[in-house]
């Protein structure tokens, strides 16, 4: 492969921020490519700042370039300047470390995080110089991946993908370049290891790899007189009919990235990251994320300083962020972030940040501690207005909770507090929405007893119903109703000095909705928003919903019919045949007990709920201590007695912190010998 | 304890920003445990002022970085000078190469104020060498050089004239200059920088405006449609001096290296492919 190098270079003057272009980051790997090696480009499908960041991609990247028979290099969407001048040039999509052409690789992989970046993944493979449609390929273009959380529907871009992987790739990205090797590699071709060259042989192995989804593997059938999808079948024995994810079972087996990559430029997120856990079982309804990413599996505590403190010395970098979908319910969170910032090596000068707070005062002292250096804001989300509503979501916060938290953080010193919600949440009432206002006031007023000018923000974005989560059934609100209660918020909070109200474009909710639970119809309409021009949706300045309409539309689709109508219990729902190991019949029950107002405790310190993440994959959750930390799951002080068994296995080295606070230190083993195996 | 180094920002990371430049120093100096001095308050910075700010797209051989020290650490760990440049740069990405770090007198006067001109070496493009030595000599030959400036967001009329010191068609030997594509003419500059800083990109408004030429889009690469060819777009630009005033005496702002004023433009023989 040559480099596009000397044609790029005349282009960056051009362009805005022309050093996303350049590679040249601390841990970018100058690969060379080899005639035994598979090549992937892995591509976020967003501006290099959001994408470089991604945790995913780098793990990946890593994974992969330690192969032998695998190179791996990067690409991110050209912003729509140096798009305009590619396309002029006639220089196609390049990857970032040897500038090579995209087309020339043997794979292209995508990570999915959101849908609004559909249109950009279309966009990317025409700029690679492939065939948007997957049909129009042959064995010479590359094979077209997609991973992340936006899989778990792959159905609206199934015309457009060529095998789509699910769950944690840690492992399955191995097998997947094993099958490749045979088909891609002249080395493997020589060796007789697969005597066809032809693209459907190639993907028919591939739809053999647990966890890998091959959407030309299977039937799509409609009902002749509703129209509505009838049901999605294997077209052969030896691809299943239900595509199961992957997950790996011990975080400590991976400590990665070891290499993260340092940009040359600002991006968001610009630090250090280490993954504390992966999952988490708070059961959120309306979290996606925390539904499928089941069990919790944590890393183990010696790892995590380790990969701290050689990370900050590697990097240079002088804040670490500890990510996780709730890093704050992390065994022995005190005892970790205390280690870092009493690191002599870091001479005081490191600060630790938790993207995720629990809403309890206990955290933030916690936090009060590891932002001791630079001390931004505080951001807490009870997500819904009023205890009813946290019912229903599941978010067992009390108002009592929520306002220890804020007096906690206000004593504290912090002047600014944040607050998430949704909104368009199922069964949801004008009271409902009006209590976001009620309790930012309060929490206002409670700032102003420490400090004579406090900022209380509160953030409102419009409820997207997600697949694979209870609320998958639900219709999501329209666009009428939901600036109807963005104008309700505004209007009650005018009054209050202190209180800002922001909110999410509900224009945009709408289109993340059309593409959220589409079926395989839907590609038609993505494909068409991306040929009338509809890129970088996810950006407000590029957000056009006409374009969406008017694809829905042309497609014999309506908004009512693809977002706003509820699901009924017998409809084949598009994403039936993708697993994440929840049983249709849990979720429904949840559904269910969301609309009868109960709520489900965090069942890492419960009894098993079988919702099936645990128990289809033989894995269980991986923690280090089986006591909720203080304040209890979900900052509500739950009752702890609840007795039975713990499905957990602990950590073989669990940190100091992992004797349980009010038991003997071997507890723990004691438990571990009656948990399940 | 002050240090001040100079620098060089060749090839592909003059893509970079100033600020992007002043991260990757932070990084290199936290790797290096360097005993270095923050500022106090709430949010302690390390104690760094960067000399003049270069355009991004534009390369260096004379960067300048002031640096305070801990007096009390330097006492404890010391630091030896001769060593640093090459123990950070290898700290720091490809493309930026310590030259020199000397330890220097604290001033009141930053860095970045003391500078008064700074000299260019540029390889431009859309013009033959004759026309761009026409060009350039009626530039020199103007009393003005009236040409449209972005200021705050607004754009306005401002007189070139008095910034531009010196001004010439580069020697083709120049190894900053060569282009094996043979499509680029050599330029060296040397520009004011007070009151106000004085870009390559604006000299070249400066060159069309004297030969008759409208100066409201050449700099971007895209000249404007039935432009002439003697519309000259800057390809390559590198800033080879940064200059101070000392006593009387034009010098770099590095001690012991005095060059008296109006003295022929230095060029460093080197030669780094992007």
């Amino acid at each position: 492969m040559e480099s596009l190098w000397p044609q790029i270079e005349p282009l960056l003057a051009q362009v805005t921020k022309p050093a996303r272009y350049i590679g040249g980051e601390l841990g970018a790997q100058m690969v060379e490519h080899r005639c035994d090696a598979v090549s992937w480009l892995l591509i976020y499908p967003d501006t290099y700042e959001v994408g470089l960041p991604n945790q995913g991609l780098q793990i990946l990247y890593e994974i992969l370039n330690e192969r032998p028979d695998a190179v791996a290099e990067r690409s991110y969407a050209p912003w729509v300047d140096m798009e305009a001048a590619m396309r002029a040039a006639g220089v196609p999509l390049f990857s970032v470390e040897n500038h090579y052409d995209a087309g020339a690789f043997d794979v292209i992989a995508f990570n999915l995080s959101a849908e609004l970046v559909y249109t950009n993944v279309l966009n990317l493979i025409d700029l690679a110089g492939v065939p948007v449609r997957a049909v129009d390929r042959t064995i010479d273009h590359p094979v077209v991946m997609a991973g992340g959380h936006c899989v778990f529907n792959p159905e609206p871009l199934a015309d457009f993908i060529d095998c789509f992987v699910l769950g944690d790739g840690e492992e399955v990205v191995s097998e997947i370049n094993e099958v490749l090797v045979a088909f891609r590699t002249a080395a493997g071709r020589a060796a007789g290891a697969s005597a066809s060259t032809s693209r459907e042989d190639m993907l028919r192995a591939l739809s053999r790899v647990p966890g890998v989804y091959v959407p030309s593997c299977y039937d799509v059938a409609y009902d002749d007189t509703t129209g509505r999808l009838a049901g999605i079948t294997s077209k052969f024995a030896d691809t299943p009919d239900r595509i199961e994810k992957r997950t790996i079972t011990d975080l400590g087996e991976w400590p990665y990235p070891r290499q993260q990559l340092v940009p040359l430029i600002e991006v968001v997120h610009d630090r250090l990251n280490v993954e504390l856990f992966r999952g988490c079982t708070r059961g959120c309804r309306f979290c996606q994320a925390g539904m499928i990413t089941r069990p919790v599996r944590e890393r183990p505590a010696d790892q995590v300083r380790t990969m701290v403190s050689a990370g900050l010395e590697r990097t240079g970098y002088d804040e670490v962020a500890l990510t996780s979908l709730s890093s704050a319910d992390y065994s022995g969170i005190e005892e970790t972030v205390t280690g870092i910032i009493d690191d002599p090596s870091c001479s005081g000068q490191v600060s630790v940040s938790l993207p995720s707070l629990r809403v309890d005062a206990f955290t933030v002292g916690t936090a009060a501690q590891i932002q001791r250096v630079r001390r931004t804001g505080l951001t807490f989300a009870p997500e819904g207005g009023t205890w009813r509503m946290r019912q229903v979501i599941n978010k067992l916060i009390r108002e009592e909770d929520l306002y220890a938290a804020v007096d906690a953080a206000f004593s504290q010193g912090w002047k600014r507090v944040k607050l998430y919600f949704l909104i368009g949440l199922p069964t949801e009432t004008d009271e409902d929405t009006l209590g976001i206002v009620a309790l930012a006031k309060q929490c206002v007023a409670i700032g102003k007893r420490y400090h004579s000018s406090v900022a209380v923000t509160a953030s409102v974005g419009g409820f997207v119903p997600k697949v694979q989560t209870p609320f998958q059934w639900f219709g999501q609100n329209t666009i009428e109703e939901l600036t109807r209660k963005v104008y309700l918020l505004r209007d009650a909070a005018r009054p209050v000095r202190g209180l800002t109200i922001r909110w999410h474009d509900p224009k945009a909710t709408a289109a993340e909705g059309i593409v959220s639970r589409g079926d395989r119809r839907m590609g038609a309409v993505i494909e068409q928003v991306w040929r009338n021009g509809g890129m970088f949706q996810e950006w407000s300045e590029y957000f056009d919903l006409a374009l969406w309409t008017d694809a829905l539309e042309a497609n014999g689709m309506t908004l009512e019919d693809a977002v706003y109508r509820h699901r009924t219990e017998d409809e084949v729902l598009p994403w039936d045949h993708i697993s994440a190991g929840l049983h249709r019949d849990f979720l429904w029950q949840d559904w269910r007990d969301a609309l009868a107002e109960h709520g489900l405790a965090d069942c890492r310190w419960t009894p098993c709920y079988d919702c099936g993440a645990c128990t289809g994959y033989g894995v269980e959750h991986v923690v280090a201590s089986a006591v909720p930390p203080a304040g209890g799951s979900q900052g509500t002080g739950q009752d702890l007695s609840t007795g039975g068994q713990v499905p957990v296995r602990f950590l073989s080295t669990a940190p100091s912190s992992a004797a349980p606070v009010d038991g003997p230190a071997d507890t723990a083993v004691a438990l571990a010998g009656e948990g399940r195996s | 304890m002050r240090i001040r180094f100079r620098y060089s920002k060749l090839g592909k990371i003059r893509f970079t920003s100033q600020r992007d430049v002043a991260r990757m120093w932070e990084r290199a100096i936290r790797r290096a445990h360097l005993p270095i001095a923050y500022t106090e308050g709430f949010s302690p910075r390390p104690q760094l002022s960067f000399g003049l700010a270069l355009p991004t797209g534009a390369e260096s051989l004379s960067e300048y970085l002031d640096m305070a020290l801990d007096p009390m650490r330097v006492a404890e760990d010391g630091v030896d000078l001769d060593s640093l440049p090459a123990e950070l740069t290898v700290l720091l990405p490809e493309g930026l190469d310590i030259e020199e770090a000397v330890e220097v007198e604290r001033s009141k006067v930053s860095l970045q104020q003391m500078v008064t001109s700074c000299s260019w070496t540029m390889r431009v493009v859309g013009v033959s060498r004759d026309e761009l030595a026409e060009q350039a000599s009626l530039l020199l030959a103007a009393d003005t050089v009236p040409i449209m400036r972005e200021r705050k967001g607004r754009e306005e009329m401002d007189d070139l004239r008095p910034s531009v010191l010196a001004l010439a068609v580069a020697d083709a030997s120049d190894n900053l200059v060569i282009d094996p594509s043979g499509r680029t003419v050599g330029l060296v500059a040397e520009l004011s920088t007070q009151p106000r800083g004085v870009r390559p990109t604006e000299l070249m408004r400066g060159l069309i405006a004297v030969s008759g030429g409208s100066s409201a889009r050449s700099i971007d690469g895209a000249p404007t449609e039935g432009a002439s060819s003697r519309i000259p777009v800057l390809d390559r630009v590198c800033r080879t001096q940064q200059w101070i005033e000392c006593d009387g005496l034009r010098q770099e702002p590095l001690l012991g290296r005095v060059v008296p004023a109006g003295a022929d433009l230095a060029m460093h023989a080197m030669e780094r492919a992007s």
